[in-house]
């Protein structure tokens, strides 16, 4: 554009009698002629073209699926309960026809012990078989995720809604509050818990509830802080709406998509924090099986059969590195500011 | 910069007092006793409860407690080691922690920069990518997995280290513990030097320094390294934790006698004072850390301490 300013000037007036075509220059010579104007997408497209583009997003997304169908389907499929005990066939190796043979450092057990039914991921100490508890495990660890994911949403965001929004001495209070929270190690109050309530799903529960909210309450705060200035509110609230009313119907619905997101990132955490207590022997007790049980089971026999850890260990990995890949897949996809979040 | 401190120092202050009040709460309200030996009569249960001053109300007991903290005393051992100092019996188990705690540190920043500038240097390369993947595996997958895979491979298949440890051979045995704790913050350092890096060589400096000739090595460590090194300070917090958590496993894994072993001990025994100690000098260390970070963050970035000060 400036080119043009100057070209104007230097051969003003242009309709003039004594200037012969090579006073003219073309304006748009050496710039590439693209089209500016692009075809419109709509905001799911958006995301999707995104998120399609991240390999390693779509991966997770995949195994997450795959875990979750086998942890559905797959007590049912392997037509044994989790905690029916054949001590005659205890410590099997898997045998899957053609891929595992149920083979022990050379001896066929299978055979020696005269057992005929395959066990896919062979049978523990008590003759438990480990397919079954091992996507009975992942129920818990999904069950344990999915707790995580509602606790942030309610408690985190709401916290976080109600502090920001009404701001001042509130705010000051529930700030401090919070930080006094997030100052006990979680290790810390997810072990007492366990010492205080019975062992179990119960006290896992408790446990993130004490602490794993307060991550998602400050980003729910920073994020009434930008909207609650804005015109809209302030119109809602010239109109007489009432403070929750402004909270929960014009704000929240705003921000809802990306704190999902966020919440997503917590489910890793959580999963963690089951597997951690099971293994200390604080959460999940046999014969109930989750991830952490088996592989705290597991671990008693690692040298003599590694098979029985191995497959807790595998699934456990593959959550939580597929949970942590999908996150950051959505994350990028809705919105790519907050990749350095 | 003093009000930010001083108010940072009260919250920590208060916070330790909230929690060393909760865990005593806690542990009043815990089913079960110290005193659970069989043989033991009613009378002389509460002839123990009275040499322990365990029958008194509990304000009373907190509070003789919370002086005798402040005086650097945390009561004596009921159960593991009847009467023995509290504050004797965890400071060995606290030093082999941080012993470990402190190496994986240590390793996981210094590989966890390099394999960040490689990635970095290799912008988009497959030597990026190998280092995104250890990355993402290092964040994604618990400390004890590691510590299992290791303690097979490396110690059972391979027996080039202890599987178990042994108190004859204590740097032996700290080699495992030490590199599955080190994978978190070698997973997180990397990544987070990796995009910072791939800012910073962007920049304009960048492109000043190498306009004037400067050779690759000092154009990396003296003028890239060092604006890279700054926004790290903030994920020392995560990391830290993850530490502080990850010990407490990878010590059963390795059957280290830690902090967290004596820790899960004491509970399993309904120990209370070591118990509270343990909880007591995780939650000190913790906030302790936490307040450096953060100190440090607000000399660093001065909008730090205006946006927290206002608040």
């Amino acid at each position: 554009m400036i080119m043009s300013d100057v070209m104007l000037e230097k051969h003003a007036p242009v309709l003039d009698d004594d200037h012969s075509p090579e006073d003219f220059v073309f304006v748009q010579e050496g710039e590439k002629l693209v089209d500016r104007t692009y075809k419109a997408t709509s905001y799911w497209r958006d995301v999707w073209s995104h998120f399609s583009k991240n390999r390693g997003a779509l991966i997770g997304f995949v195994i997450i699926l795959i875990i979750v169908i086998m942890a559905i389907i797959g007590p049912m499929i392997s037509g044994r309960a989790y905690d029916t005990i054949i001590i005659e066939h205890k410590n099997l190796p898997p045998k899957i026809p053609g891929i595992f043979g149920g083979v022990e450092r050379g001896i066929d057990v299978y055979a020696s012990k005269g057992v005929n039914v395959n066990y896919w991921f062979g049978t523990d100490y008590n003759g438990r078989d480990m397919f079954t508890r091992v996507w009975q495990g992942t129920r818990i660890s999904l069950l344990v995720a999915l707790v995580a994911v509602v606790i942030d949403i309610v408690i985190g965001m709401s916290y976080g809604l109600i502090s920001g929004y009404f701001g001042g001495r509130v705010d000051m209070i529930m700030q401090r509050i919070a930080e006094i929270l997030n100052g006990i190690p979680t290790l810390v109050v997810v072990t007492l818990l366990g010492m205080v309530l019975p062992s179990g799903i119960i006290s896992i529960i408790f446990a993130l509830m004490i602490t794993g909210w307060i991550g998602m309450s400050r980003i729910a705060r920073a994020e009434v802080l930008k909207l609650k200035e804005s015109e809209y509110i302030l119109a809602s609230k010239t109109l007489g709406a009432r403070d929750f009313a402004i909270i929960f119907k014009d704000i929240m619905p705003n921000i809802f998509g990306q704190l999902v997101i966020m919440a997503m990132f917590s489910i890793p955490n959580a999963i963690f924090t089951e597997a951690f207590l099971s293994f200390v022997g604080l959460g999940i007790q046999p014969p109930e099986a989750s991830l952490g049980s088996l592989i705290s089971d597991g671990y008693k026999s690692l040298t003599i059969h590694p098979y029985q850890i191995a497959f807790p260990v595998i699934v456990l990995a593959l959550l939580m590195l597929s949970f942590n890949l999908f996150a950051d897949g959505l994350r990028d996809a809705f919105d790519p500011n907050m990749k350095q979040m | 910069m003093s009000k930010y401190i001083t108010k940072r120092v009260l919250i920590s202050l208060a916070t330790l007092l909230v929690i060393l009040f909760v865990l005593f709460l806690m542990l009043d309200k815990m089913p079960g006793s110290p005193f659970n030996d069989e043989k033991l009569t009613e009378t002389q249960k509460a002839l123990l409860y009275a040499k322990y001053g365990l029958d008194q109300p509990f304000f009373v007991r907190f509070f003789k407690y919370l002086g005798a903290v402040l005086r650097g005393d945390l009561g004596v051992s009921y159960v593991l080691n009847k009467n023995k100092a509290v504050s004797d019996l965890i400071s060995a188990p606290l030093l082999l922690s941080i012993r470990i705690g402190a190496r994986a540190m240590l390793l996981g920043s210094v590989l966890g920069l390099l394999l960040g500038i490689a990635a970095a240097l290799n912008h988009n390369t497959w030597i990026d990518t190998l280092c995104s993947f250890i990355s993402i595996v290092g964040v994604s997958v618990p400390s004890y997995v590691f510590a299992l895979l290791l303690a097979y491979y490396i110690g059972f298949v391979l027996k080039l280290t202890p599987i178990l440890y042994n108190s004859k051979n204590v740097s032996a045995s700290i080699i495992l513990p030490t590199i599955a704790l080190a994978m978190f913050p070698t997973a997180n350092v990397s990544r987070f030097t990796r995009s910072e890096m791939i800012d910073v060589l962007n920049s304009e400096y960048i492109l000043l320094v190498e306009a004037k000739g400067v050779r690759q090595t000092s154009l990396i460590l003296r003028h890239a390294l060092r604006n890279t090194l700054i926004p790290i300070i903030t994920i020392m917090g995560p990391i830290l934790v993850n530490l502080l958590t990850g010990s407490m496993v990878v010590e059963k894994v390795f059957g280290i006698p830690g902090i967290g072993m004596l820790m899960v001990q004491a509970i399993q025994n309904n120990d209370y004072n070591v118990v509270i100690a343990c909880a007591f000098v995780y939650s000190a260390m913790y906030i302790a850390m936490m307040l450096i970070v953060d100190i440090l963050y607000g000399i660093i970035d001065p909008r730090i301490r205006v946006a927290k000060g206002s608040a």
